[in-house]
């Protein structure tokens, strides 16, 4: 193998990820450029290996040494190397034929051809010079394995590449299977059963306030805030408001608001015999476009009836929010006594100890025909798993008709129905975890490790409906079981995927259908780092042999701005992407007939297609040298710069980690710049963020069964890219940014690949 | 004339002859009488009363030992002999819709809080080290009497606990566990150190039966509410107070025990009897091997009341040294066993030795 072969010459070593070339003495042209990209795959080759102790003890205290030495070729090692490395090294560049080629494929490098010179040079070695003296060296593994592993990763490298991917995805659909999927059990011993009496029968009452409720805001045209404090001071809570404004980045077409401001109307009713500790909170947020009335007429009732018992432990805080999810996100600032999101609000003049948790409610209707419940919140978080279990006993208990993304539940999982069924449901999650919005006020409350939940009465066509007392007695008995609780909601999961109310999916089991996606990448930067090491070897070697300790050749340099051009102008072009058109909307609407939101979405989409063209600037920075070297070198650096962005992005949001990762690795993984270039742009162009977007929303509409013609597609594109820019400055969603700084300057890297020259 | 003699003195010896014969059927039922008075050989009574689990949805282990503490109490063991020791106060919880009180039956039907509890220890008192404390009298001289279990040789212990438990433990609080070694090697302790006459050890727990297995003390009974590999379950759901009640054994036991009176003959065996699989689910075990004598011969009310013991008789009876006097057949096998071995403090740990002698190097070699 060639990176066993040693240095070309003594005075450089190669970003191996053999330690015996660590004892030379110069970083290496292609060592230097790149530490830490080369750190990765060196430690994985050192792990893959069966790293095997040294069978000598006097080695043990190097241990440590050996491992630095071996992640990065640092200039603090010895200034000599052993003699044998003279040797080996000369007897190597003896060897090496001419290599130069215009494209290196990776396929033809394991073969025999290339394979045949090693024995006769491993015999040739054995005789003139003494194999490197592996005790004195301490190896850590077993050289003759790790040859026989390379050499299976290079040979079967697109084979495991298709085998990887095509696992993760089967995984992936398989999830919503039995074996993989588990049913949800309450593991809260304080919430154990749902063995509470609901006694709530104010329907009446939570009719009349309702009523009362939108009769007086139809009068004011606003949130009826003198009406709910007389009200929440009736029924004998304590009763404080708290008044907000916020200018909006640019105004949001969807909602029609720029300036926004409201009050939010809160009333705390104390537990009779314990200390404000510890809160609970029902929240009903009140919208331009959600009216609410009935959710806070039973919200009131529900004030009314809780009032009248003794057995609360913490206080519950009874919240109704104007501008409904900007309302939530002032108060709970407020509440916390943080300012994230730039919200100008009243400070609170009533508090009531920790949250330990929060049930939003949305009804519209005086009667429900079922019961939605939300879970995906901010970024993707989840709450505890205990809480939906919760939700989901009281379902049963009060023969209520609930449902999980407005699918009903499969009853029947032993068939293939229920399952595929359970896939719909999983994908529809999977898409509005990955949107990273929060989907009811409850995803606003998951930001404060707060657990929440967001139920919705929703009003069908069917036969059977329930009415406000079925709805009360439900959250009656969540909220004593809540009281119940000692500690914070900590024993079930957090990470999770629901195919069904009853049905989940640890994060144990989903997470190898990412590691696969991703192990595709690992993979590819592997053979390419290998191959990188073959193909520099070429340039260097016209460089001459030289004494120990020569300045830097000039190849090192190149490979050196080969790479942090490309680099910076993509992560520049991200840059961009992310600031100039909040920034630039008012020039654009001067110069362009627009209006303020279609001046930030357009301006949008045309640096982010400017970005297209960016590898025939970036090539006027470049010098033409060592082009194979360059672009394996930049589609390294890319493939593990995709892969760390994913992994970490698959840990905290699986759904999104793995939507990005589906898309983006084959076309990454492809992507070259010899070969059928336009099919190649195709895939990378079909595969961009931004149109893994438009896809998902295709897909979103597709299983919700409201299926979109390709012009409405475009319009809610367009809606979606102004509400993503929207959320981050009014929420803090991190999507928006982390497509624009993170993974498009990352797919512009690989467009770069593509069209290297 | 000669007649009606001979009739009379034929009517004499035949009511002598009766009167004999119920004579001796008399003094046969007061020697059996007596035999009864005498054949537990203790004078007081003690009860220590112990719930180890805290938090309100473990409501029912509190109610489980505050029903035995009723009971022992309506039998006549007073506050100064019961030893209470309750992790959490569940009277007073915030979450409690009934303040002040904790029912053992639904519906509010018994309180088994009272109105006078006396609580020896309470929340984060109940640890092991404090029970084992107690158990083996090696206490701070500071305690006050009411938390000290002042019992001699002639007490009849009762021993109480429930909480969470597992095979060969017991969970106290959520921090630490007795193991059933720790519980035999204590109660060793308090033969050793003469602090009981017959002691009666009673566990609801899952997998109770093994707390008792490594007991190896004399004059022990024990009870145990489940099998090793069994849960016990609970009892008496009630939604009003959102919680179970009580445990389904200690349920049994205390309806049980609201049966017994002071003067009640009911035994031992009928104890076993307490809860059957069909009602308890789990299987209630026994343990007897260690007992000196026949269950069916121990009275309820010798672990579970206080000795009062008046029996008026008109009748002469002549006390027998072999009267099934418990009291001298147990001097005799004092006797016997000091004649064999007379009694010595155990070997103590020979610090002077340890101190006067010399560190060799090998044995600092050992011990590095």
């Amino acid at each position: 193998m060639p990176w066993l072969r040693g240095p070309r010459k003594p005075s450089s070593c190669l970003p191996t990820p053999d330690i015996r070339t660590c004892h030379c003495q110069q970083p290496p042209c292609s060592a230097v450029f790149l530490p830490t990209a080369l750190f990765i795959p060196s430690l994985v080759l050192q792990i893959g290996a069966f790293s095997l102790p040294p069978a000598s003890s006097q080695r043990s205290p190097l241990l440590c040494s050996r491992v630095v030495y071996t992640s990065c070729h640092f200039p603090w090692r010895p200034l000599s190397g052993p003699p044998e490395y003279q040797f080996r090294s000369a007897h190597a560049r003896r060897r090496v034929g001419l290599r130069e080629r215009k494209c290196v494929r990776a396929r033809r490098f394991p073969s025999g051809r290339r394979e045949a010179p090693v024995p006769g040079a491993a015999a040739g070695r054995g005789s003139a010079v003494p194999e490197p003296p592996l005790p004195a060296m301490g190896l850590l593994s077993d050289p003759v394995r790790r040859r026989a592993l390379a050499r299976l990763v290079l040979r079967l490298n697109a084979p495991l590449c298709v085998l990887s991917y095509v696992a993760g995805i089967a995984w992936f659909l398989a999830l919503a299977f039995p074996p993989l999927t588990q049913r949800t059990y309450m593991s809260e011993n304080a919430m154990g059963s749902t063995m509470v009496e609901e006694q709530f029968a104010g329907g009446e009452r939570a009719r009349g306030f309702a009523r009362d409720f939108a009769a007086h805001r139809r009068k004011t045209g606003a949130l009826p805030v003198a009406w709910l404090e007389r009200t929440m001071r009736s029924v004998g809570l304590e009763v404080y408001t708290q008044s907000f404004s916020r200018k909006l980045p640019f105004p949001d077409e969807t909602r029609e608001r720029y300036m926004v401001a409201g009050t939010n109307v809160y009333g705390i009713l104390r537990a009779p015999r314990a200390a404000s500790t510890e809160s609970l909170v029902l929240t009903v947020p009140c919208g331009p476009d959600s009216a609410n009335s009935q959710a806070v007429g039973l919200l009131l009732a529900l004030a009314a009836h809780f009032r009248g018992q003794i057995y609360w432990a913490k206080d519950i805080i009874f919240l109704v929010t104007e501008q409904d999810l900007l309302g939530t996100e002032a108060w709970l600032e407020a509440y916390h006594d943080t300012n994230v999101t730039g919200m100008q609000s009243s400070p609170l003049q009533g508090r009531a100890g920790a949250i330990q948790a929060a049930l939003a409610l949305e009804l519209s209707s005086d009667v429900v025909t079922s019961l939605d419940v939300a879970v995906e919140g901010l970024n993707g978080q989840l709450p505890n798993l205990d809480l939906l279990n919760l939700f989901q006993t009281f379902c049963q208990k009060g023969g209520l008709l609930c449902t999980l993304q407005g699918k009903l539940q499969p009853q029947d999982w032993t068939s293939v129905d229920g399952p595929l069924q359970g896939l719909q449901t999983l994908l529809l999650m999977t898409l509005q975890q990955a949107s990273g919005r929060p989907h009811g006020a409850h995803g606003l409350f998951l930001r404060y490790r707060v657990e929440a939940l967001t139920i919705r009465g929703i009003n069908s066509f069917r036969q059977y409906k329930y009415d406000l007392v079925a709805v009360g007695k439900a959250l009656e008995g969540m909220f004593r079981k809540l009281n119940h609780l000692l500690e914070r909601l900590h024993q079930s999961f957090f990470f999770y995927v629901l195919p069904a109310l009853s049905r989940f999916v640890s994060i144990g089991l989903y997470m190898p259908a990412a590691g696969f996606l991703l192990l595709v990448l690992g993979l590819k930067a592997l053979e390419l780092w290998m191959q990188l090491h073959e193909a520099g070897a070429g340039p260097q070697e016209a460089g001459g042999a030289s004494g120990p300790g020569p300045p830097l050749p000039p190849a090192q340099s190149v490979g050196l701005a080969s790479l942090v051009a490309p680099l910076l102008i993509s992560q520049a072009m991200g840059l961009a992407l992310y600031v100039l058109p909040v920034l630039g909307q008012h020039v654009a609407t001067q110069h362009f007939p627009v209006a303020e939101a279609e001046a930030v979405v357009l301006t949008l989409l045309a640096i982010y297609a400017a970005g297209l063209a960016l590898p025939h600037s970036t090539h006027r920075v470049m010098s033409a040298q060592a082009p194979d070297r360059g672009w394996m070198a930049l589609k390294l650096v890319a493939l593990i710069y995709l892969a760390l962005q994913l992994a970490c992005v698959a840990l905290t949001n699986f759904s999104l980690g793995f939507l990005l990762a589906a898309t983006m690795v084959p076309a990454a993984a492809l992507t070259h710049p010899c070969g059928p270039r336009p099919l190649y742009a195709a895939l990378l162009v079909l595969t961009s963020p931004a149109a893994t977007l438009l896809g998902c929303l295709f897909l979103w509409r597709e299983l919700q069964e409201a299926p979109l013609s390709l012009a409405e597609g475009w319009q809610l594109f367009l809606a979606a890219l102004a509400q993503g820019v929207l959320d981050h400055h009014t929420y803090g969603a991190l999507l928006f940014p982390l497509l624009a700084l993170g993974l498009y300057p990352c797919w512009l890297l690989f467009w770069n690949v593509l069209f290297w020259k | 004339m000669v007649a009606s003699c001979f009739l009379r003195k034929c009517l004499t010896a035949l009511a002598g002859l009766l009167l004999l014969s119920f004579g001796s059927l008399a003094a046969s039922q007061i020697e059996d009488q007596t035999e009864q008075f005498f054949r537990s050989g203790h004078t007081n009574n003690w009860a220590v009363l112990v719930c180890t689990s805290r938090f309100w949805f473990n409501y029912r282990h509190v109610a489980n030992t505050l029903s035995v503490y009723r009971s022992v109490k309506r039998l006549g063991i007073p506050d100064s002999h019961i030893v209470l020791m309750l992790a959490d106060d569940m009277a007073c919880n915030p979450r409690n819709p009934k303040p002040a009180t904790v029912f053992s039956h639904k519906n509010m039907e018994l309180n088994v809080y009272g109105d006078d509890v006396e609580v020896d220890y309470r929340s984060y008192e109940v640890t092991v080290e404090n029970f084992l404390r107690v158990l083996t009298g090696r206490i701070p001289p500071s305690t006050p009497r009411s938390k000290r279990l002042l019992s001699d040789d002639r007490s009849n212990i009762l021993i109480y606990m429930t909480g969470h438990g597992g095979n060969g433990f017991l969970k106290f609080q959520d921090s630490e566990e007795i193991t059933n070694i720790e519980l035999a090697d204590a109660f060793e302790q308090m033969w050793q150190k003469r602090r009981y006459n017959e002691l009666l050890f009673i566990i609801d727990t899952c997998q109770g039966a093994s707390m008792y297995e490594r007991f190896y003390s004399p004059n022990i009974m024990a009870l145990a509410s489940s099998q090793v590999g069994e849960d016990s379950l609970s009892h008496q759901p009630d939604p009003a107070i959102g919680v179970h009640l009580m445990d389904r054994y200690t349920f049994y036991v205390l309806e049980f025990l609201e049966e017994i009176n002071p003067a009640s003959q009911t035994n031992m065996n009928d104890l076993f009897q307490v809860c059957p699989k069909s009602l308890c689910v789990s299987t209630p075990g026994h343990r007897t091997d260690l007992f000196q004598r026949d269950p069916k011969n121990v009275l309820i009310t010798d672990f579970f009341g206080s000795v009062r013991k008046v029996e008026i008789t008109t009748e002469t009876i002549r006390l027998q040294p072999d009267l099934g006097n418990m009291e001298s057949r147990y001097k005799k096998e004092w006797m016997d066993e000091e004649l064999m071995e007379p009694l010595k403090y155990a070997e103590q740990l020979p610090v002077a030795q340890i101190i006067h002698q010399e560190v060799t190097g090998h044995q600092m070699l050992a011990r590095w």
